[in-house]
């Protein structure tokens, strides 16, 4: 038994290797192996491998294949067809449908708007849940919970709210909130007009967002928080994917089953055309402004 | 007028009403209700699936649907056949199941605040991935892509703990670098071709390989997206992200992120071999075999890396990569019934390993939430119905006869025969594979099984779980005693995609 103590017998070690206390992969408990591995790794590590050695290494290789990598891509790009060019494959017959047909099949004088909202709306669809998507991420990591707060940094945000009344900057607060209603015009104007001219859902909204932002910034997120809550930017978020899902769901399936669409387009140049495009365009518009916002607010408060 | 094929409109059904349910879950104000609804969803998901199966199967035929008023190339595309009806269903039933086994995982490991938001995770992952089964535009699969990774970053994230932390960073890199060689690869081919939907890339590329046009940005093009695919979906050198991943994500995250989301990309390379670069181009340019060599050094080194672990999480790890280097051992036989034997295997694998997950988190809940396999000792006799879904499972993954692992290992050794000069390699490596896959199943079952004193505290298994492992147990049997009619399927979508 001492001696089973000292030195285990080889059926001791595959019983202990069947119940995972040991490892195959440390020979020196089952051979008589003469020479201390670990010296020999530590001479090893000391002489020929060191960590310094090892960096430089990895810095020689990281620069190595990032070279060749811009340099394979430098010269595929050199050897694409020339920008611009009339004879590309890119001027094929899709391109030429939506510059010639655009604005008659899709109601929005905008081609771009109509093609990201009306001909390959699916793909916005997509993009627009990435956007919601990333939002949601942002509150499951950021959001303030037990595991991502401590106590101290609980006080410490307590006491910054009492002191967070006023302050000295007041040319900053007059300037910024004359500045925030015109942002939010300028947005909703972007947007609303989305399909007549350069803009939509997604540059109208990020300009909202800027307007959201800046009156965060400048008067604190807790008078933003008067307005802007968790709830509102849930509400808002979910109700216009929604909008956009029952619509477009209901558009692609008349599409798709060459059924009559009951939504007019509209004389293109209005206001009130392309169909479908405007109310989208708001929804895709909303989401933005709330996905940026929440971003700005979650990455500095931990909270909307 | 026509009348409404209301089949034909599964595919865009399945995808709305997945994406549906992701954007009015944050509303449901808990976990439960969200997961019940779920749970109601994925199932009607499935049973639409099966029609659409059973409709063509009996057709013998494959339709593309058009998403919109505007046809193709104009407007986007879904496409469905007999392959993405049968990947539809089978993702379906093992979503609904891991989330019935892993429910009360989640409601352990997630704040409750946060438990609906991770439905939401989970719907919008799982809508993603039927985009990518449906879509017929390379673009579109982009977006959805974009939505997969971000979800199967926010479901490992989901338990909030520092590890889980680390490990979904290390995930969002590896998989950030396959998305970004994947777009840059696309928006090269757009440039080369002038088109996004892919019959019409493949013919271009048919013109542009007859007339030898832009041949060295061809060959980037193809090698950036088959190369990007790759990378999210964990072939060999870029395993090491599942290795962190799992062991500190929930177990029903472990089984999706394992069992569906890689496939999901597999699946994409399928289609990109098949629909846009045609399998005999392919085959020419040798790309099979860079596939087939990390396919079979991802075997053996999975395995091998699998022995050394103690901790069991990480083995399964380790095994599920091993099993990515089967599936792409498969792909890279180049040929028509390789094909067919990787197919079999994402189904076979995404059973077995959601049920492995689900089994190892009852284990190890079982035994103090302590994760060596040393520590699970005797914890088959304390949850009996997850010591019986590991063992199987594990049998399944050795290739024992009867179990799902045993057809699409055979199908593997016999696709070898039409490729000669691969056979040898294929065989020998699969012989290796399996003795190394049974040198760590089988130590980890008898330590499970290992009698202990029986007094010690069993907390009770819950029915929910008890009847997913069930069923999974089932489903595996089912796989491997009445495979001909699965791969008869698997053989006819293939065909009807190139």
């Amino acid at each position: 038994m001492i001696n089973e103590k000292k030195e285990k017998s080889k059926w001791r070690h595959f019983v202990d290797w069947v119940n995972g206390e040991e490892v195959i992969e440390k020979p020196e408990r089952i051979s008589f192996q003469k020479i201390n591995k670990k010296i020999l790794k530590k001479l090893f590590q000391k002489y020929i491998w060191s960590e310094r050695k090892k960096a430089a290494f990895y810095l020689i290789m990281c620069t190595f294949v990032c070279v060749v990598f811009i340099g394979i891509l430098l010269h595929t790009v050199s050897a694409l067809p020339y920008f611009g060019s009339s004879t590309n494959p890119a001027s094929n017959e899709v391109v030429q449908r939506y510059i010639e047909s655009g604005v008659k099949e899709t109601g929005a004088t905008n081609i771009v708007t109509g093609m990201i909202l009306e001909y390959r709306a699916f793909d916005t669809f997509g993009e627009a849940n990435v956007l919601f998507l990333a939002a949601i991420c942002v509150v499951m990591l950021l959001k303030k919970d037990k595991y991502n707060t401590t106590e101290k940094q609980k006080a410490e945000q307590e006491e910054e709210k009492a002191f967070d009344t006023e302050d000295e900057n007041i040319i900053l607060k007059r300037v910024a909130n004359v500045l925030t209603p015109l942002l939010f015009l300028f947005g909703i104007y972007v947007v609303l007009n989305g399909h007549i001219s350069p803009g939509g859902g997604f540059s109208g909204g990020a300009i909202m967002g800027a307007g959201l932002i800046l009156y965060a910034c400048v008067n604190g997120q807790q008078k933003a928080q008067r307005f802007f809550t968790y709830k509102t930017f849930l509400y808002m978020n979910v109700i216009s994917l929604l909008t956009y899902c029952l619509l477009k769901g209901y558009s692609f399936f008349t599409g798709a089953n060459h059924l009559p669409d009951i939504i007019p387009k509209g004389v293109p140049g209005e206001l009130l055309s392309g169909g479908l495009i405007l109310p989208l365009n708001i929804c895709v518009g909303i989401i933005v402004m709330c996905t940026i916002y929440g971003f700005y607010a979650l990455f500095t408060k931990g909270d909307i | 007028m026509t009348a409404i094929h209301y089949i034909q409109n599964i595919p865009f059904f399945s995808i709305f009403l997945a994406m549906f349910g992701g954007i009015v879950t944050p509303l449901f104000g808990n976990g439960k209700t969200a997961q019940k609804v779920n749970l109601i969803i994925v199932t009607l998901i499935g049973i639409l699936s099966a029609m659409l199966l059973a409709y063509l199967w009996q057709k013998q035929e494959s339709f593309t649907f058009m998403m919109g008023h505007f046809p193709a190339p104009w407007g986007n595309e879904l496409r469905a056949g007999p392959l993405e009806a049968l990947m539809a269903l089978s993702f379906c039933c093992v979503m609904a199941l891991t989330l019935i086994g892993g429910g009360r995982f989640v409601q352990n490991d997630v704040l409750p605040e946060k438990q609906n938001l991770y439905f939401v995770m989970m719907y919008l992952l799982f809508g993603s991935m039927l985009a990518l089964i449906y879509t017929n535009d390379i673009f579109t699969a982009y977006v959805f892509l974009e939505i997969n990774t971000i979800a199967s970053c926010a479901i490992i994230m989901a338990k909030g703990t520092g590890e889980s932390i680390v490990a979904t960073l290390h995930y969002l890199i590896i998989c950030l670098l396959g998305s970004g060689l994947f777009l840059i690869g696309i928006s090269l081919l757009y440039g080369i071709t002038g088109h996004l939907l892919m019959e019409n890339i493949q013919q271009a590329i048919l013109e542009l390989v007859q007339t030898g046009e832009y041949a060295f940005a061809f060959a980037v093009v193809i090698g950036m997206i088959i190369i990007g695919i790759s990378i999210k979906s964990a072939v060999f050198p870029f395993h090491f992200m599942l290795v962190s991943a799992h062991p500190a994500a929930t177990p029903a995250s472990s089984g999706i992120l394992s069992g569906l989301v890689l496939k999901s990309f597999i699946l994409l390379n399928i289609k990109m071999f098949y629909c846009v670069f045609t399998i005999d181009l392919i085959r020419s340019l040798k790309i099979t075999n860079v596939l087939f060599l990390f396919g079979l050094i991802g075997m053996v080194v999975g395995s091998v890396c699998a022995l050394k672990e103690r901790r069991i999480k990480h083995m399964l790890a380790y095994s599920s990569a091993a099993q990515i280097g089967y599936i792409y051992m498969g792909l890279g036989l180049g040929n028509h019934e390789g094909m067919v034997a990787a197919c079999f295997h994402i189904l076979a694998h995404a059973v077995t390993k959601a049920m492995l997950f689900i089994c190892t988190g009852g284990l190890m809940e079982a035994s103090q939430g302590k994760d060596s396999i040393h520590s699970l000792r005797g914890a088959g006799h304390r949850n009996l119905i997850a010591g019986i879904g590991f063992t199987i499972g594990g049998l399944s993954m050795i290739g024992i006869p009867l179990t799902a692992g045993f057809v699409s290992k055979l199908y593997f050794a016999t696709a070898t025969i039409y490729s000669p000069q691969k056979m040898v390699i294929t065989l020998l490596t699969l012989a290796v594979s399996m003795i190394l896959n049974a040198m760590y199943f089988i130590p980890s079952a008898i330590a499970i099984w290992s009698p202990v004193d029986k007094n010690a505290n069993r907390p009770k298994p819950s029915k929910a779980m008890q009847g997913a492992i069930g069923v999974f147990v089932a489903l595996n049997i089912v796989l491997g005693v009445y495979y001909d009619p699965i791969i008869d399927m698997i053989e006819m979508g293939i065909g009807l995609l190139g």
